[in-house]
C-alpha cells in the first residue's frame, strides 16, 4: 500500500552521520571498512602505480629512440619493462577496476556497503602491502628482471640467483588473495544485497560486467598462484616443478601461467566494457541497445577466454593439430566482442550524442578496440602468429587493448563518475586536451609497432643496431608516448585541481539513470536513508519519483527504511526478483583487516629473506588475526 | 567524506515488497565461492601431476618407492567420517542442541588432528624428499597444501569450539558453524581426488 | 577538432609512417624468400585487406553514429538496433572468422611438413649465441646457418639452458628452443642471398645480442663450402699467427672455444674454426673487424655487458697475435 507523501530529505541527517562515520585521523584511517572510501583509495593508490609504471615506460622510450643507445644498461632496462609490465597489469589495470567496482556496485545496486566490508578492507590492505612489497625490490637493488610473465628456466635459481625474481613470485601469490577476495565480496553483494525488484535482467550493465569479472577471476587467479608459487618452492625450497633434469617441464610453467594469463586480459577488458555500457547510453540520451545480447556476450567472453590460452604459445612446438584447435576458438571470442561493438554503434546511431568529454574517451576507446580487437583477430591465425609473435607486432597489440581498450574506458569512467564521488565538478576543457593529446600521442606511440614488428623487431631489447631501419619509426614511438604520457599529466592534473576548486557537482550531472546518481555528489556514508524499489533497468529516467521502502516490522524487511540505516544494517534479499530475505548488521569500524593483512605480509617477507623467525612472526599474527576475525563473526 | 546536502531526487516512501523465506546467510555463500577457488588451486595441482606424468618416460621415476597404502587408507576413512559428527553438530544447532553441537565439533576435531598426525608421521617415512624430482614435489606439494588445509580447519574448529562453549551459538545464529561446516565438508572431498590420484591411480596401470 | 578531420590527420601520419618504413632492412617479414614466409606474407595481404575494409566500414559507422545526432534529437533510420547488432555483430563477422578459419587449417597444412630429402642442421640456443651443427658432415659453427637454394631445410632447435626463439623473418616463422625437448623448423630458401635473423624470446641479459645469419646459396656454392668447412684448417703462415696459436692454447682461449684441429677444445663458447667468414662478433654485437676483435678480446665486457665473455688483461703484442691469429681461421 503506497503513500503518496513525497519527502524530499533524510530525517535527522547528523545523527545518522554519526552513527556511519569513521573515527576520525589515524585511526579511521586504518579502521575503515567503508566501501566507498576502499574503492577511493583503491584508485588513488593505483594511479600512483600507473603514473610510476608510465615514467618507467617513457625511460624506456628515451633508450630506444635510437639505435645503439646507453640511457640505460642491460640489466636496467630488463627491469623496466619487467616492472612496468607487472605493474600495470598487477598494481594498476587489476585493482583499479576493483576499485571502481568497490565504489559504485553497492550503490548502483541500491544497497548501504558491501556483503563482506572487513574483507573488503581487508583486500584493499593485502593489495598495497603486495605493491610496496613488489617495489622494495628497488631499494635492495633487486628489481625483478625476468619479464612479466617471468618464463621459466631463466627464472629458476641458476639463472636468476638474486631475490629479484623472488620479489616478483612471492609478490604475485600475494597480490592474487586481494583480487580473489575481492571477488568474492562482488559476487555474493550482487546476488544477497540488492534493492528489491533489481532483478537480474534488470542489473545496471557495468555490474554484470563485474560479475562476470569476479566469477573469471575466481577460477583463473588460482592458476597463476600455482605458477609464481611453483616457480618460488623451485627457488626457495630446491622442487623441481620446472627442472627438465628431474622430471619436470619448461612447458608447465607456461601452461599454468597463461591458463590464468589470457582470462586475466579479459578480466581487464571486461569491466571497461562495462563501464562503456554505462556512459555510452547516458550521453547518447537513451538506453543500451540489445541489452540481452550484451549481457550474454559478456558471459560468453568470460566461459570461451578459458580455452584459448595456448595461442600465447603457438612458437613452442606442439603439434600443429593441437594448436588448430586453439587457433579456432581464439577466432570465435571475436564474435561477442562485435556484438558488443554494435550494440554500442547502435545505441549512438539511434541516439543524440553528447560530445562531454567522458564520451569522447568512450568514442576514442571505439576507434582503438576496433584496431587492437582486428589484431587479435590476425594472431589468432597461427601461422601468421609465427611472425608476429615476440616481435613489436605483439606489443602493439597489447598495447591497444590493454591501454586503449581498458585505459580509455577508465579514463571515460573518471570523468563520468568523479564528480559523484568527490562532489566537484572535473574542467571539461582541460578535458578535451587531455583526450586528444592522449588520442594523438596512444596512436602515434603505438601504431608504428605494428610495422617494427614486420620489420622483424623483436620484444625486450634494449638496444637495437644501426642499419636494420628502425630507428625512425622508433624516434616516432617515442615521440608519440611523449605526448600519451603528457596527454594523461593532464587529466591527474584536472582531478587533483579540480578536486579542491571545481565547481560543486549536482546529484545528476550527466541526466543519468541508474542508482548512484538518486545520491547527492559525493554520497553521505549510509548511501540510502531508505532503499530504493526497482521497476526498471534505468530507475531515474523511469521511475519518477523514485520509489523507496520503508521499514517493515520483521527482521525481513526492517533494514529497508530510515530506520534501518539507523540501525547500521542493509536488506538482504535473494531469488530472481531480489525479495526480502532478512537483515545484515554491518561491523563496525576495526583494525581487524589490516592487522591479518599485515601479518601475512611480514609472512611473505620472511619467505623473502628465508628468516625463520620472520616468517613465524608473521604467520603467527595472521593467524591470530584469523582466529579473531572468526571469533567476530556476527552469528546472524 | 560526508553528504552536503540532502539528494534532491524526489522520492516517494511505500511499503517493502513480500519477502521470500530467508535462504542462506551471505557468510554460507562467501564460503561457496571461496570453496570454488580453493578447489581450483587443487585442480591445478592435479592437472599438475597428471602432466608432468604424461610428459614422463617413467613415473614415477627410477628409484622412487610409491608410499604406502594400508595406514593412509585407514586414516582417509577416518578423515572422510569425520564430517559425520559435523553434520551432527550443525544439525544439533539449528535444532538448538548445544550439547551436540559441541560433541560433534570435538569429535570432528579429534579425528582430523589423526588424520594430520598421520601425515606428519607418513612424511617422515616417505623415501623421497621434495627436492629429489618433479614427482616427489608435485606429491609433497599437494598433500602439503591439503595437510595446511587441515591444519586451518582444525584452528578454526578450536575457536568455534571455545565459541560453543561459551554459549555464543544458537539455534536462531550460527553463522560461523553453517560456513564451517560446508569448509570442512570440502577439504574432505578434495581428499578423495588427492587420494584417488597420488596414491590409488598409479595401482591402476 | 571534429572527428573527421582528426581522422583526416591521422591518415596522412599513417602515410607517412608507412613511406619511412619503405626503407627498410633485411628482416622485412613481408620480403619473402623463403617458402614459409611468402605463405605468410600472402595470408597477410589477404588480413591486411580486410582488416582494412573492415575498420574504414565501422570506423564510418562510429564516426556517423556519433555525429548524426549533433542537433540534440534522435535521427530516425531503417536500420534497426538488432540488425546492427544481428547483422554486424554476429553475422558479418562470423563469415569474416570462417574465411579465416579456413585460410588458418589450409596454410598450417602447407607449412613445415617433413621430407625426406631435407639437409638437417642442429641449432643450439646458448647464452647469447648460436650453435650450429650439420650432422652427418662435421661442420660446427656459430651464428650462421648456410642451406642450399631450393632444398627442404630441416632445423632441430634445443637448449640446454635458457628458451631462446629462432626467427628469421625473411624466411619462415619462429620456433622456440625450450631446454628438455626438440623442436623443428622446415623450410626451404627460394633465392640466395644473406637473411638475418634474431633471438625473439627474452633469454637474459644480453637477448638483444643474440643475431644470427641465413645464408642461402646455390647448391653448388653450399657443397664448396661445406667441402672447405670440413677441411682442416691451415697451419700459421706468419711468425705472429702462430704465436698467436700458442697464446690462444695457453690462455683461458682454449678453455672456452674450439679450434678443430688444434688442441682447443672448450665448450661453453662458440666454435671459431671458421671465425673470419662471420660477419660479427659477438652474434651481432659489433662488426668483425681487426679493431673490434681486439677490444673484444680485452674488454668485451664493455661491448656486451653480460656476456659470459671475460675481460682479458693483456699486451699490446699479445693482442696483436690473437687478432692475427683469429683472423686467419677460416
Amino acid at each position: 500500500m503506497a503513500t503518496t507523501e513525497v519527502r524530499p530529505a533524510a530525517e535527522e541527517p547528523e545523527h545518522l552521520e554519526e552513527i556511519w562515520e569513521d573515527d576520525p585521523g589515524i585511526p579511521g584511517f586504518f579502521s575503515t571498512i567503508d566501501h566507498k572510501r576502499i574503492g577511493k583509495r583503491y584508485i588513488y593508490t593505483c594511479f600512483i602505480f600507473f603514473a610510476v609504471g608510465g615514467v618507467m615506460a617513457l625511460v624506456m622510450r628515451m633508450q630506444l629512440a635510437g639505435s645503439d643507445n646507453t640511457v640505460l644498461s642491460p640489466g636496467a632496462y630488463n627491469e623496466l619493462f619487467t616492472v612496468h609490465g607487472t605493474t600495470m597489469i598487477f598494481l594498476f589495470n587489476t585493482p583499479v577496476l576493483a576499485g571502481f567496482g568497490n565504489y559504485l556496485l553497492p550503490m548502483m545496486i541500491g544497497t548501504r556497503d558491501m556483503a563482506f566490508p572487513r574483507l573488503n578492507a581487508f583486500s584493499y590492505w593485502i593489495f598495497l602491502f603486495a605493491g610496496v612489497f613488489f617495489y622494495s625490490s628497488f631499494l635492495v637493488g633487486s628489481a625483478p628482471d625476468g619479464g612479466w610473465f617471468a618464463y621459466t628456466p631463466l627464472t629458476d635459481k641458476v639463472y636468476s640467483p638474486g631475490l629479484n625474481l623472488d620479489f616478483w613470485g612471492l609478490g604475485v601469490a600475494f597480490v592474487g588473495i586481494s583480487t580473489t577476495v575481492g571477488a568474492v565480496n562482488f559476487i555474493v553483494t550482487t546476488f544477497k544485497l540488492r534493492a528489491p525488484g533489481m532483478s537480474l535482467n534488470r542489473l545496471p550493465m557495468y555490474v554484470w560486467s563485474m560479475l562476470v569479472f569476479s566469477f573469471m577471476v575466481i577460477f583463473a587467479v588460482p592458476s597463476v598462484t600455482l605458477a609464481a608459487g611453483l616457480l618460488e618452492l623451485d627457488r626457495l625450497f630446491g622442487t623441481a616443478f620446472f627442472v627438465p633434469k628431474a622430471g619436470g617441464s619448461t612447458l608447465l610453467y607456461q601452461h599454468l601461467f597463461w591458463f590464468w594469463g589470457h582470462p586475466e586480459v579479459y578480466i581487464l577488458f571486461v569491466p571497461a566494457a562495462g563501464m562503456i555500457s554505462m556512459i555510452i547510453p547516458v550521453f547518447s540520451r537513451r538506453p543500451l541497445a540489445g541489452y540481452l545480447w550484451v549481457a550474454a556476450s559478456l558471459v560468453a567472453i568470460g566461459f570461451i577466454s578459458f580455452g584459448v590460452w595456448v595461442h600465447h604459445m603457438f612458437a613452442t612446438g606442439m603439434p600443429a593439430l593441437a594448436l588448430s584447435f586453439f587457433a579456432a576458438v581464439s577466432l570465435l571470442i571475436a564474435i561477442p566482442s562485435g556484438v558488443q561493438f554494435f550494440a554500442w554503434i547502435a545505441t549512438m546511431w539511434h541516439g543524440a550524442v553528447r560530445f562531454t568529454t567522458a564520451m569522447l574517451f568512450a568514442l576514442g576507446f571505439l576507434l582503438v578496440f576496433l584496431l587492437g580487437g582486428i589484431t587479435g583477430v590476425m594472431v589468432a591465425v597461427l601461422p601468421f602468429d609465427w611472425q608476429a609473435t615476440d616481435s613489436y607486432f605483439i606489443v602493439a597489440h597489447l598495447h591497444y587493448v590493454l591501454n586503449g581498450a581498458v585505459v580509455f574506458p577508465i579514463f571515460a569512467a573518471l570523468y563520468f563518475w568523479l564528480p559523484k564521488i568527490t562532489g566537484r565538478m572535473l574542467n571539461e576543457r582541460l578535458g578535451r586536451v587531455s583526450f586528444w593529446t592522449m588520442f594523438l600521442g596512444f596512436n602515434l606511440a603505438f601504431f608504428p609497432m605494428h610495422i617494427l614488428g614486420f620489420l622483424g623487431m623483436p620484444r625486450r631489447v634494449y638496444t637495437y643496431s644501426s642499419g636494420l631501419g628502425w630507428e625512425a619509426l622508433n624516434l616516432v614511438v617515442t615521440l608519440g608516448s611523449f605526448a600519451f604520457g603528457l596527454g594523461v599529466l593532464l587529466t591527474l592534473i584536472n582531478a587533483v585541481v579540480s578536486h579542491f576548486r571545481g565547481a560543486r557537482a549536482p546529484d545528476n550531472p550527466w541526466g543519468a539513470d541508474t542508482l548512484e546518481w538518486a545520491t547527492s555528489s559525493p554520497p553521505p556514508d549510509f548511501n540510502f536513508e531508505a532503499v530504493p524499489v526497482v521497476a526498471s533497468r534505468h530507475p531515474l529516467w523511469d521511475q519518477q519519483p523514485l520509489p523507496v521502502a520503508d521499514s517493515g516490522i520483521d527482521d525481513a524487511t526492517r533494514a529497508f527504511g530510515p530506520a534501518g540505516a539507523h540501525e547500521h544494517t542493509t536488506p538482504i534479499t535473494g531469488g530472481l526478483r531480489a525479495a526480502p530475505e532478512t537483515t545484515m548488521r554491518i561491523p563496525e569500524p576495526t583494525i581487524l583487516p589490516v592487522v591479518f593483512a599485515a601479518g601475512l605480509a611480514v609472512f611473505v617477507v620472511g619467505l623473502l629473506v628465508q628468516a625463520l623467525v620472520v616468517g613465524v612472526a608473521g604467520l603467527a599474527l595472521g593467524l591470530l588475526g584469523l582466529a579473531w576475525w572468526v571469533w567476530r563473526i556476527g552469528e546472524h | 567524506m560526508t553528504a552536503t546536502s540532502p539528494p534532491t531526487v524526489q522520492t516517494v516512501i511505500v511499503a517493502p515488497p513480500p519477502a521470500r523465506s530467508r535462504g542462506r546467510s551471505v557468510g554460507w555463500w562467501g564460503m561457496v565461492v571461496v570453496i570454488a577457488t580453493e578447489g581450483t588451486i587443487f585442480l591445478g595441482l592435479l592437472s599438475t601431476y597428471f602432466f608432468l606424468r604424461a610428459s614422463s618416460p617413467r613415473w614415477p621415476p627410477a628409484g622412487v618407492e610409491l608410499p604406502e597404502l594400508q595406514l593412509i587408507s585407514v586414516f582417509t576413512v577416518v578423515l572422510l567420517a569425520s564430517s559425520i559428527p559435523i553434520f551432527w553438530a550443525e544439525a544439533g544447532i539449528a535444532a538448538g542442541r548445544q550439547g551436540t553441537l559441541r560433541a560433534g565439533l570435538l569429535l570432528s576435531f579429534v579425528m582430523g588432528a589423526a588424520f594430520l598426525g598421520h601425515q606428519i608421521y607418513e612424511y617422515t617415512q616417505l623415501s623421497f624428499r621434495w627436492t629429489d624430482n618433479a614427482y616427489s614435489s608435485i606429491f609433497w606439494t599437494t598433500t602439503g597444501l591439503h595437510g595446511l588445509h587441515v591444519l586451518g580447519g582444525l584452528l578454526i574448529s578450536l575457536v568455534i569450539q571455545v565459541k560453543a562453549w561459551s554459549g555464543k551459538l544458537s539455534a536462531e545464529r550460527h553463522v560461523s558453524m553453517e560456513v564451517f561446516s560446508l569448509y570442512w565438508h570440502f577439504v574432505d572431498a578434495v581428499w578423495i581426488f588427492v587420494f584417488a590420484s597420488l596414491y590409488l591411480s598409479v595401482h591402476l596401470r | 577538432m571534429s572527428p573527421l578531420r582528426h581522422t583526416a590527420v591521422f591518415a596522412w601520419v599513417l602515410a607517412a609512417t608507412l613511406a619511412l618504413a619503405a626503407c627498410s632492412g633485411s628482416t622485412d617479414a613481408l620480403d619473402a624468400h623463403g617458402s614459409e614466409s611468402r605463405h605468410i606474407a600472402g595470408l597477410w595481404w589477404l588480413m591486411f585487406g580486410l582488416a582494412a575494409g573492415v575498420y574504414l566500414v565501422v570506423g564510418g559507422f562510429i564516426v556517423l553514429a556519433a555525429v548524426r545526432g549533433r542537433r540534440g534529437k534522435p535521427v530516425g533510420s531503417r536500420i534497426s538496433p538488432s540488425m546492427f547488432i544481428v547483422v554486424g555483430g554476429l553475422v558479418v563477422p562470423t563469415l569474416i572468422l570462417l574465411v579465416l578459419a579456413v585460410v588458418t587449417v589450409t596454410t598450417t597444412d602447407a607449412l613445415r611438413k617433413p621430407s625426406h630429402d631435407a639437409l638437417r642442421v642442429e641449432v643450439q640456443g646458448e647464452r647469447w649465441w648460436w650453435e650450429v651443427r650439420y650432422p652427418g658432415r662435421q661442420i660446427v659453427t656459430a651464428n650462421e646457418v648456410r642451406v642450399p637454394v631450393g632444398q627442404p631445410v630441416e632445423i632441430g632447435l634445443v637448449s640446454d639452458n635458457v628458451i631462446h626463439s629462432f626467427w628469421v623473418p625473411e624466411l619462415a616463422g619462429k620456433v622456440d628452443t625450450i631446454p628438455g625437448q626438440r623442436n623443428v623448423l622446415r623450410f626451404t630458401a627460394e633465392k640466395a642471398g644473406t637473411y638475418l635473423g634474431v633471438c625473439a624470446e627474452f633469454c637474459g641479459i644480453q637477448h638483444a645480442h643474440m643475431g644470427f645469419r641465413v645464408i642461402a646459396q646455390s647448391p653448388g656454392g653450399f657443397e664448396r663450402w661445406a667441402a672447405e668447412h670440413a677441411s682442416p684448417p691451415l697451419q700459421p703462415e706468419s711468425e705472429l699467427t702462430a704465436q698467436g696459436q700458442l697464446l690462444f692454447q695457453r690462455l683461458p682461449c682454449a678453455g672456452c672455444h674450439t679450434v678443430r684441429g688444434t688442441e682447443a677444445r672448450g665448450k661453453a663458447g662458440p666454435d671459431l674454426t671458421d671465425f673470419t667468414s662471420r660477419a660479427t662478433i659477438g652474434a651481432g654485437a659489433v662488426e668483425n673487424t681487426p679493431q673490434n676483435l681486439a677490444r673484444w678480446i680485452q674488454e668485451a665486457q664493455s661491448i656486451k655487458p653480460g656476456a659470459l665473455m671475460p675481460d682479458l688483461t693483456l699486451s699490446g703484442d699479445e693482442v696483436a697475435a690473437l687478432v692475427s691469429y683469429l683472423e686467419s681461421l677460416n
